[in-house]
């Protein structure tokens, strides 16, 4: 895998975890017709957490943090997300996922859209932000993103790494509490990796709390403040990056350690 | 073994490419002369293209346009020295009944308006690049030019200067701002002259009332009925919920529409009587029957269309197979046969002296018939979505409705436009098949033309002139959906 090497010092000021809860999974269990993908997941996840999750590809970890905004419906267990349960209510729903941005492996930028309308259009639609407000929400997180020049331009004229931190701004332009990562990096050259994982680390130094699947065991290092192993549909084994990554402990980390580092 | 490595010392700058490939020159021999099958294709077809233009340009370059007789024609393409050519006598007498059928002489200033203001409010809807002034002040135009032909009396001028006050106006506005500076303003909070599509709703009940006339009172009342269903909406959603409330709404509408707007419209007339001569629906024909079936089928049956294709995939399971239901049938039966049943079952069914008009009918069948072929279209775009973007939609917060109008469709739509157009284009060329029912649209008053002793007899010419109506009219269409795709190309692939 890349070895990713940050040139500064992470600032770790702001990087507390608080012992309030904010996402708490109990016993969840999921199911693809016969196929138990999920099975067992209990996982607390308390607030300012940056918690990176691994594993073998197909061992659940895209479909454990999709179950965390509903996109994919969990069968037995329960999630609760910043107070609110998931159930079949869409009006909770609807409030986790605007509490809860994600950012996708593919960046699924609305490719019809400027870069500007793709950031003000949840903030409008779902939020009811006046369009000029709205704009400035974007601008500013364009900026924080590092690609204000990039504002009228469409998502396809972009390069991959540009179109991520794109994706990324538009899920902060929701002010969510929490924020999701499925790869985010995978589907990028090495050059553009290191600027979206600059961007993430920005992020977690300004106290977000993030769920991050991926395989930069670099980042993991300098940024997270716990690791979960996965495989098999079930939390294998979880600890501090540290203790993960020098001291693991089952059988199945240690080869699937082996097999990237 | 040799040395493989080697240094580039020298950057090589750019170069024109070699002139045999480029030019006049360059363009015929790489496409019409490179190699010797191409070769002989092309002086084949060089051959055959003279060979049809041999025959037919002698035979179109006829001296007749002043014929009144099939006979006549005969003796003055022999008086010019010629075997044979076109008898183009019976276009230059027949060419108003075929654009309006036996529409009254003196009213056929109203279809021809209809289809102007048809133009000024489709602007706004088709294309984005012509500013609101523009648009008002066409609207102003249009309506100064016709009242310039048809009215009279102090009225009419008072509308006139009115109108004309109007056109200076924004004219004025127009010339004084340049369209940077405007866009400035715009953005920085100007106030804006109101939105065009206002006309273009309005439009859709003014064209109804220009072509088949009676009181003005009648367009207003039904479009009333919008403002009864909105308001039944507002006043129940508190109490009812929404989804209720607006079924409730819609059962207003329906009943207002059914039972209130000809009783309304009747007393208002009394009180205040404005209207225009009425036209019976058997007296339209020709193109105007042909474009009057197409508009309102086209634009009826694409959102029709859009809501089967989102039925057909909605998890309520009623409403999936109600949509795959209809589709399915539609698709499965000929459309002269729906055809048919507009104009010889339909009224079996109905209550006894209800008297449901046949171009009505036959403007419901074709929507109906061409709704289900552009709901499987647009499934199609639908499917060609990656899933990403209904997940992206989602991971924000959107809830269906808006994910589909703001993301899923826009897009889906864009796939989809060559697919919607071809069915609007075979839409429209469908609309000849009425002559099968009896209305009389240009195939079918070439029948009856025909039937005039003095045309007896006259075949290519009538179809001639019918295709090439037909032709602009198609031609134009598919030139707009070409532009259509070009403005909407995004994606820089
Ligand atoms: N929509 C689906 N239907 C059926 N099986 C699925 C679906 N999505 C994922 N799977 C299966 O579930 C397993 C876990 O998938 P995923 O969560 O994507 O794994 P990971 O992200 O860890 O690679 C895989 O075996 C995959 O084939
Ligand atoms: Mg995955």
């Amino acid at each position: 895998m890349s070895t990713f090497e940050l040139e500064r010092d992470v600032d770790r000021s702001h990087m507390q975890v608080s012992d309030r809860v904010a996402i708490e999974i109990r016993n969840m269990n999921k199911w693809y017709g016969q196929f138990h993908v999920l099975r067992d997941i209990d996982l607390t996840v308390y607030e300012g957490e940056r918690i990176v999750i691994c594993g073998p590809s197909g061992s659940g970890k895209s479909t454990l943090i999709r179950c965390i905004n509903r996109l994919e419906e969990h069968q037995a267990g329960g999630i609760v997300v910043d107070g609110i349960e998931l159930s079949s209510d869409l009006k909770n729903v609807d409030k986790v996922r605007s509490e809860v941005g994600m950012v996708f492996q593919h960046f699924n930028l609305f490719p019809h859209l400027t870069v500007l309308d793709n950031l003000t259009l949840a903030p409008i639609w779902v939020r009811k932000t006046p369009r000029k407000e709205a704009e400035e929400i974007a601008m500013h997180y364009l900026e924080k993103v590092k690609i204000p020049e990039q504002a009228l331009k469409y998502p396809g004229q972009l390069s991959g790494g540009q179109q991520q931190r794109v994706a990324i701004a538009r899920s902060l332009c929701m002010k969510p509490r929490i924020m999701l990562f499925d790869e985010p990096t995978s589907a990028l050259d090495p050059e553009m990796i290191k600027e979206v994982l600059d961007t993430m680390i920005s992020l977690a130094e300004e106290g977000m709390t993030m769920l991050v699947v991926t395989h930069e065991m670099g980042f993991a290092e300098q940024v997270a403040n716990r690791v979960i192993f996965m495989d098999a549909g079930q939390i294998v084994e979880q600890n501090a990056p540290s203790e993960f990554f020098n001291n693991p402990q089952s059988d199945r980390t240690k080869l699937f350690l082996s097999q990237i580092l | 073994m040799t040395d493989l490595s080697y240094v580039r010392t020298e950057m090589l700058s750019e170069r024109d490419p070699p002139l045999s490939t480029t030019g006049v020159i360059g363009w015929i021999r790489e496409n019409l002369f490179n190699g010797l099958s191409n070769s002989v294709l092309t002086l084949a077809s060089l051959a055959f293209i003279y060979w049809v233009l041999s025959h037919f340009i002698p035979w179109f370059w006829s001296p007749t346009w002043n014929g009144t007789s099939l006979g006549q024609c005969r003796e003055m393409i022999g008086a010019a020295g010629k075997e044979s050519g076109a008898c183009w006598g019976v276009i230059n007498e027949r060419w108003p009944q075929m654009l309006f059928g036996f529409y009254p002489v003196e009213e056929r200033w109203r279809p021809i308006l209809a289809f102007v203001l048809m133009f000024v409010a489709l602007i706004p809807v088709l294309f984005n690049m012509i500013s609101r002034r523009w648009n008002w002040f066409l609207l102003a135009l249009v309506l100064f030019v016709t009242t310039l032909f048809v009215a009279s009396g102090w009225l009419a001028v008072v509308a006139q200067v009115l109108l004309v006050v109007a056109m200076i106006w924004i004219g004025r506005l127009i010339l004084v701002t340049k369209v940077s500076d405007r866009a400035d303003e715009i953005k920085a909070g100007a106030r804006r002259l109101p939105n065009p599509l206002m006309f273009s709703a309005a439009f859709v009940f003014i064209m109804p009332w220009l072509l088949w006339g009676g009181t003005v009172w009648a367009p207003i009342a039904t479009a009333f009925g919008f403002v009864v269903g909105w308001g039944a909406f507002r006043v129940l959603a508190p109490v009812a919920g929404s989804l209720v409330a607006m079924i409730l709404g819609v059962v207003a509408a329906v009943v207002w529409w059914l039972f209130l707007v000809g009783p309304v419209a009747a007393g208002l007339h009394g009180l205040l009587p404005v209207g225009l001569e009425p036209v019976q629906s058997r007296n339209f024909g020709g193109l105007l029957l042909s474009v009057t079936i197409g508009v309102v089928a086209i634009s009826v049956s694409l959102p029709l269309g859009i809501v089967l294709a989102l039925g057909r995939q909605s998890d309520l399971m009623l409403v999936k197979w109600m949509s795959v239901g209809f589709i399915e049938f539609i698709r499965g039966v000929p459309l002269i046969t729906l055809l048919f049943v507009a104009s010889f079952l339909l009224n079996v069914f109905m209550p006894p002296g209800t008297n449901f008009d046949i171009i009505l009918r036959v403007i419901i069948m074709a929507t109906l018939f061409s709704a289900a072929y552009i709901a499987e279209v647009v499934r199609g775009g639908l499917a060609a979505l990656p899933k990403g973007q209904y997940e992206a939609a989602d991971a924000l917060g959107l809830d269906y409705w808006k994910a589909q109008r703001l993301i899923i469709m826009p897009q889906a739509l864009k796939i989809s436009i060559p697919g919607i157009v071809s069915v609007f284009i075979g839409l429209f060329k469908d609309t000849t098949l009425v002559s099968i029912i009896g209305l009389l649209d240009p195939i079918g008053l070439s029948n009856s033309i025909r039937a005039d002793v003095a045309w007896n007899g006259i075949v290519w010419e009538l179809y001639g002139f019918i295709a090439f109506l037909f032709f602009i009219i198609t031609f134009l269409m598919s030139r707009y959906s070409m532009y259509l795709e070009r403005r909407l190309r995004t994606d820089h692939r």
